[in-house]
């Protein structure tokens, strides 16, 4: 059956237009809006570590200084590093797509706490607006990771850096709470634990972790903070402290928030895989389980980031076994992912072409996952481009591209808008090679033995530096392209209609774009979702009454 | 074939015991992944051609993963990954198990540099000597944050941390010399904490060592040099270590963030805004309090102010330890510094 165009004119106005002006959006209960308020700053925030991220590929191009000099490089890839990882990828998913959509696959009028939503809101612009001032105010040249004890040394002021990420942290939490709360209390009749829609389980996944692991943060960041205002002397040997302690404690947060980053974006494959492949899940509950599965592991596993700090060997031995079995979950997902294409009906779209990206890059970048978590090979790759190459491979080859599958295939409901379909594939095939393009030439680099975070390098490494700058400015231009033409889009595109996806997911039986309270009577679906198997009921939205 | 492999994953010559231990579990892994990875692309590629959909959409059957399949996507994966997990540990162990009859040789590293000292002498700034066929134990610290001892053809890191001692160990198979990287990000000139470990026959490394114990070039002589100072330098030196002057500041002559303090009082010190000012004591208190007011030609405007962070009693301390540091006192011989050109193969 093509996908249905032809189902009549919404009935009343949408979450777009029931109110109008700046205040009512500033001050809006609704979760459409807020997700939306968040997408708009979180891509804002990407713009921005992309572009130092691109001066940094710049300044690598030659050994010695290029365009800037050591500081200003170190100082950059913080910008890069703090802006990328705190501010969007950590959020990115939940708080936009996410906000949206998981009342909407419940069948809820809106998420528990709407006060709270935008409380987080208003918390995470605080604490982003902070990070930002400090680190460019300050001039901090910490990366990302804060490690003692050259964070409690430097003489740049790191304060207000560690109260913003803490401020961004409460944003995480309370986004958090909403979540669990309202997958356990709103989901419509009907919706049995075992029916929630896969991107909703990703999100409740993502959401235990973030409750659970933030607070650790909040706690190492505070004690920084205490170590420099008052020398507190924690982490300070001279004074009986160990820095390495910061270590275990950071990680203890920043390991699971790898799969804050990453869950979500399993989920989002996990909707369209099946979408696009018309077949419900190969194996539901294997996607299910091996969910809950990371959310719990994924906090047994930090030490594999220590093998080479003088960690017990024992330890290291017991880290490394506790990370095999949490790549055990990543590698049944993207079997079973494989296994829903077999024998489906694939339809070639912008999110589908994502979806493959993903799956494929995700596997590279698991499989350099377990090959660093093997602790003699970690010998050599610990700090080195292979590292770098290896999250990058996870957090923009799989989650970026999550993100951006994400947002061509509900950029419909969200908008009520197409975009233009060729356009899109195109750039999805050009920002996948160019991935490739920056990224394969890392993996080398750190086989040669190239550190991270190095502002000049030895020449032998210069050529597959050039290799990695020339792909990362086919990269940057992929971006470029969906947003010209989204932007476009967002104006000029033509009407969407309901279902232009033809898709079961429970989100697309209200209208696109939703009314503003998401359905106009209480749903009930009677088929769990992703059901594909048979003919669709397309149409008409069940309802109670 | 080992080799070949070496040589398409660029990675460095396997110069050390360890190496080829880590290469081969490595080329495991790596051949593994791309054969599965190869797999995998290739399935999505038939998939995407034989079950692409035409212009009408065909219905899909209704298929569930049966629970024998369901058990080896967990179990198959589970198997290599435990066994490459065993088979890196037993290395892993073999590489932090160092060998009774090491030679040790104590390693420091300090913002942006690599000591190493043998017991007994001699200590060298920047070069390490080993002998080759010969396990030599490093026993790592740092003076100030952390540092990581990284020796690519060895395929050995350890990192350097302050306030304990960490240790590795390691067995070069061939004479040459081979880069030392730092690889724990450490500050500004990170990327420039280079040195170079030079593996020698045993029999040069004895004549070398023998040479240089009877004739050092290098003497820690940290000792005697505190006893020249007068007790109020040496409360000076105190605090510039307290207050973190010397990240900046050498006292050896080399230029740092800041100028060197080497022979700074009482010389005629260009300005970035022109002119040029005489280092005396006004100067360096004024520079103190108010760092940016005059900021010597050819350095980045970064120092923070002290103004209340110093007493008046640190800052005469502080002069006067600058005021002690002259040059015509006994220099510290110019650091070998290594090349690093492409290595001779």
């Amino acid at each position: 059956m093509a996908p249905s165009h032809a189902e009549g004119a919404p009935r009343g106005p949408s979450y777009l237009n029931a109110e109008q002006g700046l205040w009512s959006w500033l001050t809006t209960h609704d979760h459409k809006r807020i997700g939306v308020m968040f997408l708009a700053v979180l891509l804002l925030m990407f713009l921005l570590g992309g572009v130092f991220a691109m001066a940094l590929r710049v300044e690598l191009l030659t050994p010695g200084d290029t365009v800037m000099g050591r500081l200003a490089y170190n100082r950059a890839f913080t910008v890069h590093g703090v802006v990328m990882v705190w501010l969007f990828l950590i959020p990115s998913i939940p708080t936009s797509f996410g906000n949206f959509l998981l009342p909407l696959m419940l069948g809820a009028r809106d998420v528990a706490f709407p006060r709270l939503n935008l409380a987080s809101f208003y918390l995470y612009v605080l604490g982003a607006t902070m990070t930002l001032w400090g680190v460019f105010q300050g001039g901090v040249d910490t990366g990302w990771t804060f490690y003692t004890p050259y964070s409690t040394a430097t003489g740049r002021d790191l304060l207000p850096v560690l109260v913003g990420v803490f401020v961004v942290g409460f944003s995480t939490i309370l986004t958090g709470i909403n979540f669990i709360t309202t997958v356990h209390t709103m989901r419509a009749p009907g919706i049995t634990w075992m029916k929630v829609p896969l991107f909703v389980w990703a999100l409740y996944g993502t959401s235990i972790i973030q409750v659970l692991a933030t607070p650790v943060l909040g706690m190492v960041l505070a004690l920084v903070a205490l170590e420099r205002v008052v020398g507190a002397g924690l982490f300070d040997p001279g004074r009986g402290g160990d820095p390495l302690l910061y270590q275990h404690l950071f990680w203890f947060y920043s390991h699971p928030a790898v799969y804050i980053m990453i869950l979500p974006g399993m989920g989002v494959i996990s909707e369209t895989v099946c979408a696009f492949s018309r077949k419900q899940p190969f194996s539901y509950r294997v996607i299910v389980w091996s969910t809950v599965g990371i959310s719990f592991v994924g906090f047994l596993t930090w030490g594999h980031h220590m093998f080479v700090s003088g960690q017990s060997t024992f330890g290291a031995g017991a880290f490394s076994l506790l990370s095999m079995l949490v790549a055990i979950f990543t590698a049944m997902k993207i079997f079973t992912w494989l296994g829903t294409l077999y024998r489906g009906s694939l339809w070639v779209t912008t999110p589908f072409t994502y979806v493959l990206g993903f799956i494929f890059l995700l596997f590279f970048g698991g499989m350099s996952g377990v090959a660093v978590a093997v602790t003699s090979a970690d010998l050599h790759w610990h700090d080195t481009y292979f590292v770098v190459a290896h999250f990058h491979f996870i957090m923009v080859g799989a989650s970026l591209m999550a993100f951006l599958a994400a947002l061509h295939y509900w950029f419909p409901k969200m908008s009520g808008r197409r975009y233009p379909e060729g356009m899109g594939i195109g750039t999805a095939v050009l920002i996948i090679f160019g991935f490739i393009a920056t990224f394969l030439p890392q993996f080398l680099l750190g086989n040669m033995g190239m550190p991270r975070r190095y502002a000049d390098y030895p020449d032998a490494f210069q050529p597959l530096h050039v290799a990695s700058t020339a792909g990362a400015s086919l990269l940057g231009f992929g971006f470029l392209f969906v947003a010209i033409y989204l932007g476009w889009s967002l104006r000029h595109g033509r009407a969407a209609g309901r279902n232009p996806w033809g898709s079961e997911g429970y989100e697309w039986r209200s209208d696109s774009p939703p009314p503003e309270f998401n359905f106009h009577a209480p749903p009930v679906f009677p088929r769990p979702p992703h059901d594909y198997g048979r003919p669709s009921a397309e149409g008409e939205v069940d309802h109670a009454a | 074939m080992s080799e070949l492999l070496r040589r398409i994953l660029f990675l460095p010559d396997a110069a050390s015991s360890l190496a080829p231990r880590v290469d081969r579990l490595h080329f495991f892994i790596i051949v593994t992944t791309f054969i599965v990875g190869a797999g995998i692309g290739l399935t999505g590629l038939i998939f995407l051609v034989r079950y692409r959909r035409g212009r009408a959409e065909a219905l899909a059957p209704v298929m569930t993963a049966p629970a024998w399949l369901e058990a080896a996507f967990a179990g198959v994966p589970l198997a290599f990954f435990l066994l490459w997990g065993a088979l890196g540990f037993q290395d892993y162990i073999w590489a932090r198990t160092p060998p009774r009859e090491a030679l040790d040789v104590y390693v420091t590293g300090k913002q942006w540099m690599w000591k190493f000292a043998y017991p007994g002498g001699p200590g060298m700034v920047g070069v390490l000597h080993v002998p080759t066929g010969t396990p030599v134990r490093l026993l790592l610290t740092s003076r100030d944050v952390i540092h990581s001892f990284y020796v690519p053809a060895f395929r050995v890191k350890m990192d350097a941390l302050p306030g304990r001692y960490t240790e590795i160990w390691f067995e070069a198979v061939r004479p040459g010399r081979y880069r030392v990287l730092c690889a724990e990000y450490c500050g500004l000139d990170h990327s420039r904490m280079r040195a170079e470990v030079v593996a020698l026959e045993p029999g040069a490394f004895e004549t070398w060592r023998a040479r240089q114990r009877s004739e050092p070039t290098w003497a820690s002589g940290e000792g005697e040099e505190e006893s020249l100072l007068g007790p109020l330098a040496a409360e000076g030196r105190v605090v510039a270590a307290k207050q973190g002057c010397l990240q900046c500041h050498t006292l050896d002559g080399t230029p740092h963030i800041g100028p060197t303090w080497l022979g700074l009082y009482g010389r005629e010190e260009p300005l970035a805004s022109g002119g040029s000012v005489r280092a005396d004591v006004a100067y360096l208190t004024e520079s103190m309090m108010d760092p940016l007011a005059k900021v010597v030609a050819g350095y980045a405007p970064v120092m923070p102010s002290f103004h209340g962070r110093l007493s008046a009693a640190e800052v005469g301390a502080l002069i006067e330890f600058i005021k002690s540091l002259q040059p015509e006192r006994p220099e510290p011989p110019p650091v070998q510094e290594p090349d690093y050109g492409p290595l001779p193969r």
